[in-house]
């Protein structure tokens, strides 16, 4: 855990102190930190949501600490969970059901599992059977992106997940209370969107595992807790005396699900590269804009799921131009290259990535892919292929 | 087994299926329209009530790995950037594409109109639809068709299907085939749907009988085709099901088992239910490997994949749009887990089965992500074997004939040993 300090002689002091705080919650598979917010209030709940997003507004305005739930990573030994999938499915739901079998989930009692692919959904299924004493809902994100349509749908699934959530807290989700969370989550938004900013502007600033961690924060502290430790970050890391390397700078795709190990973000920057945009714990900054904080929060919510949401391999708006948005973004957080990356056996990245790569090669924007688990342990292969692309980039600037 | 003669229904069946390969094959010269689109789900009536004619990629990527193409066609699409890792329809369908697009009649088939997406119960459709459309530039339209994720429909997931339907997909066909949808004859059509289907269902649950005249997932598959693909709603369909239906009928009065490539199965020794897609690259071997052994499948639920009719559904000519949203819900596969397993167990019961067998398919995420646990849930409650086999849909490289034929032997000594002790 203190590897990462280590590693960073520039974060020192308050700063080191926040990394640590921010890896103990990265570690925290037992969910402590959510039994302890708990315990402080016998009438709290907690609901756990899969990837990629779930509205938290609402399950925060109904009186409920939303939890991201992201696998167990390279952290937990897999006991049971292998015995419920095929080698050839993903590495993700074996830890999600490793940690419901073995009660870490206990903390929870509820879980969403939005709709981004046929694993997840069936995990829902198995939620279903195997905690029958939590409730669990599928939630069905709509693919029809006309408000008058899909928005329409998508109104009643926030209410059932409202009423879902009302029935184990006792407390309403009414107007009033959910804007005061929309407000809330807004000012996270605002947070993380500087975190980024600063990120893309000084990335020797902001190292990827930092700002992992820090994303990955925002799934286990209530809002208010999390853009606090934002706004700590940010400061302490500008005074701070990191020094820029001579780096890439590279944009990361495909890692919206089944999470990379750290080990690997490590790697990569190791290899010489800079990650200055990514889609990692996609969720927390799904809708990256603030939403309207008067009026109706329900159509908010909508208004930001529809037309306001990030693109990703889960979602196929007929209107978007995911080629020529990955092309955008590439060059707007000036990115040498890109890496898509992708969990072995995750249909929607690794069905995206032909796409994907088109487009870049298209633009003449350099790109490398590979695939990983969540639990991958060997590193040095990404190394050498990172490394020869930072490296190519450099003596050529291409790959 | 006595010498296999072909049944008048299968000749039928097969003159159907060509008639619409031909149509297809000329649809440029003959200003047809073409949609391509997918079996779970589909809305063959409404193309059909403006002429447009259907493509189901699904069944060409089955129809490829028949004829043993596919073994290249996928070979191609991972050359072009395909993952290993990724669905073998996906891939058979984008290496044929590139191969000069031969249907299975061996004549090219038209570029699609319209992509017409309706991802009932599998979301690699809406990958695949967001692959071909780079592929061929035309519009896609959109039905996105709810999960019963809580186990039913409720009244907005209906409305909401029905929406988009009158709202979204009704005007995209008929600005595509230049006339406007005649609900009189939609009703008509959607009559002789439920016509179809209740000798569908009648023939599925004939293998109640002892011995059961049919196989249900090998001969299954057959009879599914016309109403799956482009006739329900059809006269043609109609006529099909009832000489089926007739034939089937004859084969309980004359007490004969099911209908096999070899001929007909004469002892039935072990009744098996299903689950999970066949294999097609090697579909007769892998059948071989159940009749050999005097095992004849009883129930499956892939033959519920394009419409789930044994549990009352039939399409209702007075809700035209209602009841397409109803039928699109209903598919298998748009089933949640719990739901899946209560049809199969009760698949167990009902059709007096000696065990169940799981075919997991290494392509289908939609079927196989919790097979396992289906497995142990029907063990536990029907107390009856089950079994666990691995291959793919259409790749070769993932049907190991003797591990399969192995694990088959030994699946079978253990539901005669269990019949034994009981």
């Amino acid at each position: 855990m203190s590897q990462l300090i280590e590693e960073s002689p520039a974060a020192t002091g308050a700063l080191a102190e926040l990394i640590t705080r921010a890896t103990k919650l990265y570690e925290d598979l037992e969910f402590k930190t959510v039994r302890d917010w708990k315990s402080a209030e016998p009438s709290r709940r907690a609901i756990g949501f899969l990837p990629v997003y779930a509205p938290r507004e609402v399950i925060h305005a109904a009186g409920a600490l939303p939890v991201g739930i992201m696998g167990g990573g390279d952290q937990i030994e897999i006991v049971r969970g292998d015995s419920y999938f095929q080698s050839y499915i993903c590495h993700l739901p074996r830890s999600v059901i490793e940690l419901a079998v073995s009660g870490r989930l206990d903390a929870m009692e509820g879980f969403i599992f939005p709709s981004i692919c046929d694993v997840i959904r069936n995990l829902s299924g198995m939620f279903k059977l195997l905690l029958k004493d939590r409730w669990v809902h599928y939630l069905d994100l709509p693919q029809n992106f006309d408000r008058a349509m899909g928005g329409k749908f998508y109104r009643h699934e926030l209410a059932t997940i409202a009423n879902g959530v009302t029935a184990l807290t006792g407390i309403e989700v009414t107007d009033e209370r959910l804007r005061a969370s929309i407000a809330l989550y807004n000012e996270n938004r605002r947070a993380l969107a500087d975190l980024q900013a600063l990120r893309a502007q000084r990335p020797w600033l902001v190292p990827a595992t930092e700002y992992y961690l820090l994303q990955r924060a925002s799934y286990l502290l209530p809002p208010e807790q999390h853009t606090a430790m934002l706004r700590d970050y940010m400061r302490l890391s500008s005074q701070s005396a990191r020094a820029p390397q001579d780096n890439i700078r590279v944009m990361v795709r495909g890692a919206f699900c089944e999470q990379p190990p750290l080990g690997l973000l490590r790697t990569l920057e190791r290899a010489g590269c800079y990650l200055v945009d990514d889609d990692f714990v996609l969720g927390a900054r799904f809708i990256p804009e603030p939403l309207p904080e008067q009026g109706d929060p329900w159509e908010a919510l909508i208004d930001g799921f529809l037309y306001r949401s990030l693109p990703t391999a889960s979602k196929y708006d007929l209107h978007a131009d995911k080629e020529a948005e990955i092309v955008r973004r590439a060059r707007e957080v000036r990115a040498d290259g890109v890496l898509l990356i992708a969990p072995s056996f995750c249909d929607p990245a690794l069905l995206d990535q032909p796409m994907l790569a088109r487009a870049l090669e298209a633009a003449g924007i350099p790109y490398t892919s590979f695939k990983y688990a969540e639990d991958t342990g060997q590193f040095q292969v990404i190394r050498e292929q990172a490394g020869t692309f930072a490296d190519a980039i450099k003596l050529w600037g291409n790959a | 087994m006595s010498t296999a003669i072909k049944d008048l229904s299968q000749d039928r069946q097969k003159r159907m299926i060509a008639g619409h390969y031909a149509e297809l094959s000329h649809a440029k010269e003959s200003g047809r329209k073409v949609v391509y689109t997918f079996v779970p789900g589909n809305l063959t009536e409404l193309l059909n009530n403006l002429g447009l004619l259907p493509v189901l990629p699904e069944i060409n990527a089955l129809q490829s790995g028949m004829r043993g193409k596919t073994g290249d066609y996928i070979h191609i699409a991972e050359k072009a950037g395909h993952s290993e890792d990724v669905c073998t329809y996906v891939k058979a369908d984008i290496g044929m594409l590139k191969s000069g697009n031969l249907g299975p009649t061996g004549e090219p088939l038209p570029k699609p109109d319209l992509l017409l997406l309706s991802y009932t119960g599998c979301f690699t459709f809406l990958k695949w639809f967001e692959l071909l459309k780079r592929e061929y530039d035309c519009p896609v339209v959109m039905l996105h068709v709810p999960y019963q994720g809580d186990g039913r429909i409720t009244e907005q997931m209906r409305r909401y299907v029905a929406d988009q339907l009158r709202d979204e997909v009704i005007p995209a066909l008929e600005k595509l085939a230049g006339r406007k949808l005649d609900y009189a004859k939609l009703r008509q059509q959607l009559a002789l749907s439920a016509q179809a289907e209740s000798d569908l269902v009648w023939v599925l649950e004939s293998a109640k009988h002892k011995p059961s005249p049919i196989d249900a997932y090998f001969g299954g598959v057959y009879y599914i085709g016309p109403i799956f693909t482009s006739f329900r709603g059809t006269q043609d369909a109609v006529d099909y099901y009832q000489l089926l239906r007739e034939e089937v009928e004859q084969r309980i009065r004359e007490g004969l088992g099911p209908v096999t490539p070899e001929g007909t199965m004469h002892e039935e020794k072990y009744r098996i239910v299903v689950e999970g897609p066949p294999n097609w690259t090697s579909f007769r071997e892998f059948w071989r490997m159940f009749y050999g052994e005097g095992a004849v499948v009883v129930a499956s639920s892939y033959t519920k994949v394009g419409g789930l009719y044994d549990r009352g559904f039939r399409h209702n000519p007075d809700q035209p749009l209602e009841t397409l949203a109803d039928y699109c819900m209903g598919c298998y596969t748009n089933l949640n887990l719990p739901d899946r397993i209560n049809l199969l167990e009760k698949y167990i019961n009902e059709y007096a089965a000696d065990g169940f067998l799981i075919n997991s398919v290494k392509s289908c995420n939609s079927f196989s992500a919790g097979q396992l646990l289906i497995l142990r849930e029907l063990e536990k409650r029907t107390g009856r074997s089950g079994g666990f086999i691995e291959s793919d849909l259409v790749d070769p490289r993932y049907f190991s004939a003797a591990n399969i034929k192995n694990r088959l032997e030994s699946y079978f000594q253990m539901v005669e040993a269990k019949r034994a002790r009981s």
